[in-house]
């Protein structure tokens, strides 16, 4: 039998030339938002602490919050809610074994996209 | 885990460029190579085909290269007709069979890489070791304890039908090395395919170790790191649906507890 060399193997590329999809960018999405939301939260958090800690630090706090910086961190957070929110309501569905044929999957993602803006623009406007 | 580079004897260099051909209805094909003998990076190669010269298919553009450009370039084919799963790859950005998947499908130059995330034994061709072994590792045959029938064993054509979609399936690994979930955790991961094949097995009315297979299954990583990306059904070229066959054995898995 001849020698064995041992050669290190390559990893062939995959995130790099892999085609991104609808159902595949859905997915990433939905653990992207739930992240940042735990981001939001915490900012929020430091609001209601602020709001119990002085007058002064509450108004510093407040500042922020409601300075357009703060209305764009919500206004995300407010889209990330609801798109996570759908995206979980997906979950359940594909759960239970349904709507997991191509063209249902996709239907139902782009629902997540257009409807979390749409519910976005809903919440802004009524809150 | 989660990478997002490759290592650094993966790093893709840019490859040779091979002559030109005369003629009107000249392509570019853009094809991965890597050459266990040299110990170098690997690399893109550019090669040229006159498409009026050239048959329909990826894998007929790859066969003429081989003859009559560069007879190095390595790759797997056997069937030409997607039965036989061989000459998986990724094409265009997602995995199918060159066999049967057309040029004309293609916009732009042909970017042909092997599976993703795979190691690589040269050029085109993936090691499917450990993907063949986690295949074996969920008793792909049909488990019997009943005493053997005189004849064969016998099903309904309503058991039968619940084999379709799933029996069809020739194991050319496009749809576990197109699932993220795969790449990352693929030691552990049993991956679209080996699942599929999991519950092919599992709903067959002639088996019956349906317990045992469940069993086997019901761990945070073998069945359960499917967060239903859904990259396999999509690129399945079969048109088999992966997703809702590993769906189905985790709702098995939630009524068997209830």
């Amino acid at each position: 039998m001849a020698e064995v060399k041992r050669v290190e193997r390559p990893l062939s590329p995959h995130l790099q030339i892999y085609r991104p999809q609808l159902t595949s960018f859905t997915s990433i999405l939905t653990r992207i938002t739930g992240n940042a939301l735990i981001v939001g939260v915490l900012l929020a958090v430091w609001w209601l602490l602020a709001a119990a800690t002085s007058p002064a630090y509450f108004e510093m706090a407040n500042a922020v919050a409601t300075s357009w910086f703060g209305d764009l961190i919500f206004t995300l957070s407010a889209w990330a809610l609801w798109y996570h929110y759908l995206a979980g309501l997906r979950h359940l569905y594909f759960d239970a074994g349904k709507g997991l044929d191509i063209e249902t999957a996709e239907k139902l993602g782009m629902g997540m996209i257009v409807g979390s803006v749409v519910l976005t623009i809903i919440t802004l406007i009524l809150v | 885990m989660v990478q997002f580079t490759l290592p650094k004897n993966s790093k893709i260099r840019v490859g040779k460029t091979w002559p030109k051909p005369e003629g009107k209805n000249v392509r570019k094909f853009q094809i991965y190579r890597w050459d266990p003998d040299t110990g170098e990076n690997p690399r893109v190669d550019t090669y040229f085909l006159d498409m009026d010269k050239c048959g329909p298919m990826v894998l007929d553009a790859l066969i003429k290269i081989k003859n009559e450009v560069d007879p190095t370039l390595t790759f797997r084919r056997s069937c030409r007709e997607g039965i036989c799963g061989s000459c998986a790859m990724n094409i265009d950005g997602i995995n199918t069979l060159a066999c049967i998947y057309g040029l004309d499908e293609i916009k732009g130059d042909v970017k042909i890489y092997p599976l993703p995330h795979m190691p690589v034994v040269k050029d085109l061709i993936p090691d499917l070791t450990h993907f063949y072994a986690q295949h074996a590792s969920i008793m792909p045959w049909l488990e019997t304890k009943t005493n053997r029938p005189a004849k064969e064993w016998r099903q309904s054509i309503e058991d039968r039908k619940k084999l379709d979609g799933l029996y069809e399936c020739v194991m050319c690994a496009s749809c576990s090395t197109s699932c993220p979930s795969y790449w990352w955790n693929g030691d552990k991961y049993l991956g679209p395919a080996a699942l599929l094949h999991a519950y092919r097995w599992i709903i067959d009315s002639r088996d019956e170790a349906t317990g045992e297979r469940l069993d086997n299954l019901e761990d945070p990583f073998k069945l359960y790191r499917c967060h239903t990306i859904m990259n396999c059904a999509k690129t399945c070229p079969k048109g088999l649906n992966p997703a809702k066959a590993i769906a189905e054995i985790k709702r098995m898995m939630i009524n068997r507890h209830v």
